[in-house]
């Protein structure tokens, strides 16, 4: 994805720059994200309503981190380095998460039995 | 061949790209130990919103929507100020660079004075996590029966997530005087410019934090606000 979007300034260089009307676009796209998030809370869907506000919340932490943060023009050794912060963060709550489900099985042993 | 970036180069370095790669590898780790940082307060959160999902609901309901909303709106935009600055810096256009990061600034202490009120209000009302804790409910009775310790619970990650947010906003804010010192005295260039663009994703990441605070804790149900 680098290689058709990288341009080269004047120096022959391949530091992206990434142009004011990309950020303006990404800026539309989080506003229009941030009313669809406010306009959700009011709408009672029971269970489903955490999901969908956290689907919301990591589409707008893609574009952040895409544009904002540059990463989709990135080297592909920076975009290595990004995933590997998120997939940590995955360890910590897939971890927490098996520790939650699991804790009623070690005080109350009949549950694998 | 002699660029004019030669002398910005360290000499354990091949070139400005290997330079600039290396700064923003360095950033990036940083930012991932930030990410794991606040994932421990989410993880925190996430357990006890499973646990209490009542009291989580209706303590999130005391939370002012309106300034949370607003905030939202303020650090949103100084995110694009931010963006901004940073192709101002790229591009070497000076008196932009310094604008954008101004309104940056202002911006983030904007924020910051909001938070200082919604803290106020809820500092008003006995809500500070404690022995002096009391509930005051202001949603009539569509959460009645909910536990007030459970609330004290979601206030306590409240105040904790929220806080270390807001001194991530003002550390951000004193590293953007720093820079706009620099700025003034004409340090950044379109050969010069990685503390800056540093800089932008670190705000850029607080920007994230808040992007799942404000959903996460203001906005778990508010349903009963159209039933009068």
């Amino acid at each position: 994805m680098s290689d058709t979007t990288a341009t080269h300034d004047d120096n022959g260089h391949d530091h992206h720059i990434v142009s004011v009307k990309a950020y303006g676009m990404v800026i539309s796209a989080l506003f229009f994200l941030m009313f669809l998030t406010v306009f959700m809370a009011f709408v009672d869907l029971g269970s489903l309503n955490p999901f969908i506000a956290l689907a919301i919340a990591v589409s707008k932490a893609v574009l952040i981190v895409l544009i904002f943060m540059n990463v989709w023009f990135s080297t592909r050794l920076t975009q290595i380095f990004v995933a590997g912060g998120f997939f940590w963060l995955l360890i910590l709550f897939g971890m927490i998460i098996i520790d939650f489900v699991s804790r009623a099985m070690v005080t109350n042993p009949q549950a694998w039995e | 061949m002699a660029h004019a970036s030669d002398s910005l180069v360290a000499h354990h370095f091949e070139d400005i790209d290997q330079q600039n790669e290396s700064a923003v590898l360095g950033m990036w780790l940083f930012l991932a130990q930030e990410i794991l940082f606040f994932g421990g307060l989410f993880a925190a959160y996430f357990v006890y919103r499973v646990k209490y999902p009542d009291a989580w609901a209706a303590a999130s309901s005391e939370l002012d929507i309106y300034l949370g909303g607003f905030n939202t709106v303020v650090l949103l935009v100084s995110s694009f100020t931010m963006a901004v600055s940073v192709n101002a810096a790229q591009t070497g256009k000076q008196q932009r660079l310094m604008m954008g990061m101004l309104v940056t600034l202002a911006l983030g202490l904007t924020f910051v004075v909001v938070k200082f009120f919604e803290y106020k209000a809820k500092w008003d009302h006995g809500m500070i996590p404690g022995s002096g804790f009391v509930y005051h409910s202001t949603t009539g009775d569509y959460f009645a029966g909910v536990n007030p310790d459970q609330i004290q619970l979601f206030f306590c990650l409240y105040f904790v997530m929220t806080g270390m947010h807001a001194l991530h906003m003002i550390i951000g804010a004193g590293l953007l005087l720093w820079l706009l010192a620099l700025g003034y005295n004409g340090h950044f260039g379109p050969h010069r410019f990685m503390k800056v663009e540093l800089f932008g994703f670190y705000w850029h990441f607080v920007d994230i934090v808040w992007v799942f605070l404000f959903p996460m804790l203001y906005l778990i149900d508010r349903s009963w606000m159209l039933q009068g």
